[in-house]
């Protein structure tokens, strides 16, 4: 609490914006830098004994990739994970500020931490922010009320549902989930479907990429496996591109030997055991 | 957008640096504070710049509000009393006070927030006045501003911070 003026408080800092915004509107020709975007496809589905959470591994910076192999599932609480879209900081950064309540909240409570109450402080700061803080999030785990599977958007919306996809790529995941997803699924056939479902979107669209993660989450415990798969592979060159030696004629040809001269010689001897 | 309040609630409306160049026509710092204009005095340069400047104000108001109609007047009223209270215990002027109690009160003590990450105010890199902020606090500055706190009549800018009760 701050009643006092002039004392700086924590928190977000607008001081800079009406600069930026004067810089914009008097110098032609500026390009403001921009955020960088996950430009993603994340995936989760609920099967009989738990929850999967999919996701690519591409990271962009408007069109060139940023990071090849990016972590897109974050720990939320020990029964449950997150997956983010969006803008990279900021879903990095609320995924943190969220394991961190959650952690504090469940000491103060006592009780093991709930997918809705993630969901739910989630949704609350997502919305103080307007969509600002552009995190697309699935949020998915196992607590004493059963595998549950949430999806918040930027604004603060949310939606509890059994299969879900987010990010740029979630078109064509969604359209392979809506084809092949039945309830209570074995753990097979929903990592499957996960795979294929994330694999739809690294093919189909620019912003996904890489390999596939794999998050299963169950009553007993969570197995994260990073790629999983591999569905673009770097294809190999058809032909040889180098030229032989001897296309060039060599004209002239002069050698300069260098006159070194040893000043000190020092000798480290490394422990090798 | 009725901007015609804006203005007075984008400023902290005693702004305790500004006061040593009172005149209308005096030095303007363009180093500590930009270019002057007109414009960014009166609206807020993000859509969020009031909404989080008001945040902790607005949500305290929002819970007596429902704390009212749930369990009645006294509710509200012993919880104030005791925010109140536990207001009054600050350090020294000018040096930044813990609030441990109104955390606590407020709930704040459990949760982090981005205002516990970014902007720290003991990691600020600008430093206020002392010289000014004990005289303020004394009531000792040439504008006469009256003291803070255990008067009727509230000052100017504490008039939103006191309104929570009287808005019940």
């Amino acid at each position: 609490c701050c009643t006092q003026p002039g004392i700086p408080r924590g928190g977000f800092s607008f001081e800079n914006c009406q600069r930026n915004a004067f810089l914009e509107s008097s110098l032609k020709g500026l390009r403001v830098p921009r955020a960088r975007k996950t430009g993603t496809t994340i995936v989760g589905l609920v099967f009989e004994d738990g929850v999967i959470l999919g996701s690519d591994t591409r990271s962009t910076n408007d069109s060139v990739v940023a990071d090849k192999n990016c972590e897109k599932i974050h720990f939320i609480a020990p029964n449950i994970y997150c997956c983010g879209a969006g803008v990279a900081a900021d879903a990095d950064m609320t995924t943190q500020i969220m394991a961190s309540n959650m952690e504090l909240h469940a000491l103060s409570t006592g009780r093991k931490p709930r997918v809705a109450t993630v969901s739910r402080m989630l949704r609350q700061m997502l919305f103080r922010y307007q969509g600002h803080i552009g995190a697309s999030l699935i949020v998915g785990g196992v607590d004493i009320t059963g595998p549950h599977l949430y999806s918040v958007h930027p604004h603060g919306s949310y939606s509890h549902l059994l299969f879900t996809a987010m990010g740029s790529g979630q078109g064509p995941a969604i359209s392979v989930l809506e084809d092949r997803f039945k309830p209570n699924m074995t753990l097979e056939e929903g990592q499957q479907l996960v795979v294929e479902a994330v694999t739809a979107g690294i093919l189909d669209d620019l912003g996904s990429g890489s390999n596939v993660d794999v998050c299963v989450i169950t009553q007993a415990g969570v197995k994260i496996q990073r790629a999983v798969s591999t569905p673009a592979v770097v294809s190999k060159r058809q032909g040889k591109y180098g030229y032989p030696e001897g296309t060039t004629a060599v004209m002239k040809e002069t050698v300069t030997p260098l006159a070194l001269e040893m000043i000190e010689e020092t000798v480290q001897t490394m422990e090798v055991e | 957008m009725n901007t015609r309040g804006l203005g007075s609630q984008l400023k902290d409306s005693i702004s305790v640096s500004e006061l040593s160049a009172s005149a209308p026509f005096g030095n303007h710092d363009i180093l500590r504070r930009g270019f002057s204009c007109v414009k960014n005095e009166l609206l807020p340069s993000h859509p969020l710049e009031l909404s989080e400047k008001n945040f902790q104000l607005n949500q305290d108001k929002m819970n007596f509000s429902t704390l009212r109609n749930i369990q009645g007047l006294y509710a509200p009223l012993k919880l104030q009393m005791e925010f109140k209270a536990v207001k009054q215990v600050q350090r020294l002027p000018f040096l930044q006070s813990s609030n441990l109690s109104l955390d606590i009160l407020r709930g704040n003590d459990e949760s982090i927030g981005f205002e516990d990450i970014l902007n720290d105010p003991s990691q600020s890199e600008t430093m206020g006045e002392p010289h000014m902020m004990v005289e303020y606090k004394l009531g000792l500055l040439l504008s006469g501003k009256p003291q803070h706190g255990g008067r009727t009549r509230e000052p100017r800018f504490d008039r939103r911070a006191g309104s929570a009760l009287s808005s019940i």
